[in-house]
């Protein structure tokens, strides 16, 4: 029977981890994440899963031992966060290029300097085109859900790629919320055992893994990946389908909420989602016809689903919680491409919000709605919210 | 040059899944001077087989003794280590170099063969 438990974001992966009894944790502390590898770490201490748990000495070694792990042939584990990721960089594209199916979990804190512990989607944008799947989590419900997932996803032999969980950092991480879980069977017989192939510890078979590759072959990989990327959402769906099964719960590449006949469109990621839908409520209350667009899948990015949904609507809103120095923000520089090609443009908006932390409010959410209700967007120019001239 | 194979062909993420396959790949692309084998000098002592860094010597064993047969251009990178360690390379009186008709091995450049 699925039971209802009270955790915060990195008790709930911790659990699903937990449940999937992964054969490698490796990871460093840092802060928010390190709950989801403390909790683990006592399910090690207390013998419930089978995990070799690694405390390493960085980040970057942390990613390093994973992709050891992962190409033996064993399911890895880490999480991490902002400079840790950053710090894992070189170690997060090689995961990535030498196909191993990896699960992170990212507890999205602001890039340093100067120096901040909390929430923005910097760490996360600056590894976007690294190759990873990017899922990303409204709240603790979602980030269970992705977690039980994404082996699933990664593993499947038409993808073969990491996967990158996306939770707000403290928002996510250490809110306590109400969730569903599985029981532990339903999630060990979903995940089943790993899809492996070419691992180092089939001596039958032996292979090598990162040989040097130059000029005549590095391009032909490259494009390999790209095509990995291209079944993902068949992949996804799939996926997803199984595990609505199991849960109950629909997902799909993005999530629609009140879009049916929305005029005005909001795209967000992550948790600001949740008050967005709040504010679209009362918004809908005073007879807007207001709707919001969540990418659950960031990389590969949504186009196609959102080119369908968003042909023809009077205006969209992007909300982005990292910037682009120089350029246009990521998620809306995204959407505006993928706009390029629909028959019927509306008008465009980019936001950039909530830096290191900085809070977001339903008024500020407002504000932008108002904007575009006034026919006052313009495509060419980013606005802040919340943030003081 | 080696047969270069497209994307949909190779193993995912660069992967060697056949040990030993580094045959397959010719580096003979790579040379710019080319070691010409002048039998008539060559005394057969094996030197350059011993020390080419890659397998490019072509040898035949005649009544259980090895003969040097020339090069194998596929693989051979033009070092020059050959023509280096031949002792017929070196005038034995002078200890200087030998004159180029007596050497068993002489270094040319890549570009007097550019026809073939
Ligand atoms: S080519 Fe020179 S080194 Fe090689 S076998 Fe003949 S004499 Fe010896
Ligand atoms: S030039 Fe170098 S690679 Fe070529 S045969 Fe001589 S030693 Fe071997």
């Amino acid at each position: 029977m699925p039971a209802k438990q009270a955790l915060t974001g990195a008790e709930a992966i911790a659990y699903a981890m937990k449940q999937i009894n992964p054969d490698v944790v490796a990871a460093y502390p840092i802060t928010p994440q390190t709950p989801v590898v403390e909790y683990f770490a006592k399910y090690v201490a207390d013998g419930v899963v089978d995990t070799e748990m690694i405390p390493v000495e960085s980040e970057h070694s942390a990613m390093s031992a994973c992709v050891g792990a992962a190409a033996a042939g064993a399911r890895a584990f880490t999480a991490t966060a902002a400079v840790g990721l950053a710090l894992m960089h070189e170690i997060v594209y090689i995961a990535a290029s030498l196909r191993l199916p990896i699960v992170m979990a990212v507890a999205n804190r602001a890039l340093s300097g100067p120096i901040n512990i909390h929430c923005d989607h910097s760490d996360a944008m600056a590894e976007r085109d690294s190759g990873w799947i990017q899922l990303w989590a409204e709240n603790v419900q979602e980030a269970y859900d992705f977690t039980v997932m994404a082996y699933r996803i990664g593993e499947h032999p038409d993808v073969r790629l990491p996967v990158m969980i996306n939770f707000d950092g403290f928002i996510i991480s250490h809110g306590v919320e109400v969730l569903e879980t599985l029981d532990d069977d339903v999630v060990k017989s979903f995940v089943g055992k790993p899809i492996k192939m070419y691992s180092l510890l089939d001596t039958e078979h032996p292979v090598t893994y990162g040989p040097l590759d130059l000029y005549d072959y590095y391009f032909e990989h490259k494009r390999q990946q790209i095509e990995a990327m291209k079944h993902v959402p068949k992949v996804f769906k799939q996926v997803a389908e199984e595990f609505e099964k199991i849960s109950g719960r629909k997902y799909d590449l993005v999530e629609e909420y009140m879009t049916d006949d929305a005029e005005y469109i909001m795209i967000a990621l992550g948790s600001t989602a949740g008050t967005i839908k709040h504010t679209i409520k009362e918004l809908r209350a005073e007879g807007k016809k207001v709707g919001l667009v969540k990418p659950w899948v960031f990389r590969p990015f949504p186009k196609f689903e959102l080119q369908r949904i968003l042909n023809g609507r009077k205006g969209v809103i992007v909300l982005d919680r990292s910037a682009s120095f120089g350029a246009e923000a990521p998620l809306y520089e995204a959407v505006k491409s993928a706009l390029y090609e629909v028959a019927v443009r509306p008008q465009l908006g980019s936001y950039v919000y909530g830096l290191g932390g900085r809070d977001i409010t339903p008024a500020h959410i407002r504000q932008a709605f108002e904007d575009a209700f006034k026919g006052y967007l313009i495509a060419d120019e980013e606005r802040y919210l919340g943030l003081r001239e | 040059m080696p047969e270069l194979k497209g994307w949909k062909e190779l193993p995912i993420g660069g992967l060697i899944v056949e040990p030993g396959n580094a045959k397959q790949y010719k580096t003979g692309t790579w040379r710019v001077l080319r070691p010409v084998y002048q039998p008539e000098n060559c005394i057969h002592c094996m030197q350059c087989w011993l020390y080419c860094p890659d397998q490019a010597i072509v040898v035949e064993i005649v009544d259980g003794k090895p003969k040097m047969r020339g090069y194998n251009y596929y693989y051979c990178k033009g070092c020059g280590l050959c023509a280096n360690v031949c002792p017929k390379s070196t005038d034995p009186k002078t200890k200087q170099p030998a004159p180029e008709e007596k050497r068993a091995i002489v270094m040319r450049p890549e570009t007097d063969f550019a026809e073939e």
